[in-house]
């Protein structure tokens, strides 16, 4: 059926993804990645992808992958320490490095969503984040222009979704997948809970089916722990 | 001189109550243990979340409840989760009211660096140079000179800068220091460190007023 937007699975979901395209990848760190999508890009060997995504993964998980198996031209990232595979190829000048202040990141994803050409942000004026972009002063401050993202895929992760494409995330999960899901041209989301549509609360819905093309059921999930921080009981 | 908690403890009297504040990793993530319990504060992550509360317990951590240093916490009640467009644009707005971060280098004139060195690996600025650029109260935590005995507190900044003219205070391992004019002013010393010692450890320019205060 038409609005129906569910396909079998994380293979299903990426195709059409090719060599040389541009991705959004949502998550922060570990947390709320694509992990089946990434997955299933590794398989694929799809190469001279241009990412987008707050981080890089760590060596053996997340965007990590995809690195590991030089399928990554450039990454567009505001911070990718937390991986040895990145570092040597950064160095070495097989992976191109364009690192973007974290709030610049998330309103460029938000602009494209919201169907804005431009923002204007103070985040990086005086420093060389702001060479060779355009300034404009508001109210005697200045600001930055920064470009709305523009991506082929956009692939993000929720908690649950219905049929239709509505999602939503969990916990600090959430981070840039509500905005990257708005960005993409075609945006796959995969979910850990599929369910029909009507079935979620339309009040509870973080980000509109509109947004989503493709939803699958993942499998499997990991979900690794970057950091595993604790207290001991008293 | 002050040692980490130390600073982080002189800090936490910069806190006040109602605030809204972000704390950077290292020292100033050390301010949350000094706050008093008589005020009421709320920690903004800026991966999304209003509230954060402490580590888990053993056995209880969530994959899917993490800080802006990828570790994992808990919510406290009241806490909010957002997605990082809305954390920044609260950022952006002034909505927060504190941040404290930790710097290599700040300048007499407020600029600060903290993101990159020449040569060695770069991380990436994650979101301190949207902090930096739109806090309206910011205060950085740090060592006054690097492992080399350089001084911290400069003329100019020698690294590539994170923002420009936004520090307004700073305390480091010897004293507190206000920026304020194109100089550092001293308010605080360590009680065992003398003025002539920051003084000689201070490259940019000092201002010592009639009264200096004791770190307490």
């Amino acid at each position: 059926m038409g609005l129906n937007k569910v396909v079998k699975d994380a293979r299903e979901a990426c195709a059409g993804i090719q060599d040389g395209m541009t991705l959004m990848v949502g998550g922060f760190g570990l947390c709320g990645i694509p992990e089946n999508s990434i997955n299933e890009l590794v398989k694929t060997g799809v190469k001279n992808l241009t990412c987008i995504s707050n981080n890089a993964g760590v060596d053996d998980f997340g965007l990590g992958l995809l690195l590991q198996g030089k399928q990554v031209k450039k990454m567009i990232s505001s911070y990718v320490g937390e991986n040895a595979e990145f570092e040597r190829q950064m160095l070495s000048g097989e992976l191109e490095v364009e690192l973007i202040p974290q709030g610049t990141l998330a309103t460029r994803c938000m602009a494209a969503g919201y169907g804005m050409p431009a923002i204007f942000t103070p985040a990086g004026v005086g420093t060389e984040v702001a060479i060779g972009k355009e300034t404009r002063d508001f109210n005697g401050k200045t600001y930055l222009m920064e470009y709305a993202f523009d991506a082929d895929f956009a692939i993000v992760k929720a908690w649950k979704g219905d049929t239709m494409g509505n999602l939503i995330f969990r916990s600090t999960a959430r981070n840039f997948n509500p905005m990257m899901a708005m960005a993409g041209k075609i945006t796959i989301a995969e979910v850990e809970e599929l369910v029909p549509a009507g079935e979620l609360d339309p009040d509870h819905i973080h980000t509109p089916g509109i947004y989503v093309h493709r939803i699958f059921q993942g499998v499997d999930y990991e979900k690794r722990i970057e950091q595993r921080t604790t207290q001991k009981r008293a | 001189m002050l040692d980490k908690n130390g600073i982080a403890k002189r800090i936490a009297k910069e806190v006040q109550d109602g605030m809204y504040v972000n704390l950077g990793i290292g020292i100033p993530t050390l301010v949350a243990n000094y706050v008093p319990q008589n005020i009421e504060v709320v920690l903004q992550s800026e991966n999304g979340l209003l509230g954060m509360g402490p580590f888990p317990f053993e056995g209880e951590e969530d994959a899917d409840l993490i800080n802006a240093g990828k570790q994992t916490v808990t919510t406290l009640p009241g806490s909010s989760i957002f997605d990082s467009a809305m954390s920044f644009g609260m950022i952006r707005a002034q909505k927060v009211d504190l941040t404290i971060l930790g710097a290599m280098e700040v300048s007499e004139n407020g600029d600060i660096a903290n993101w990159k060195v020449p040569g060695k690996m770069v991380k990436g600025m994650g979101g301190a140079m949207d902090l930096v650029a739109s806090a309206k109260n910011i205060i950085v935590a740090m060592q006054h000179c690097d492992k080399a005995g350089n001084s911290k507190l400069l003329p100019q900044c020698s690294l590539p800068l994170t923002g420009v003219h936004c520090i307004k205070k700073v305390v480091t391992d010897l004293g507190v220091f206000d920026i304020r004019d194109g100089a550092f002013v001293l308010l605080e010393r360590a009680a065992d460190v003398s003025i002539e010692e920051i003084q000689s450890k201070t490259a940019g320019k000092l201002i010592i007023p009639d009264h200096v205060g004791i770190v307490e």
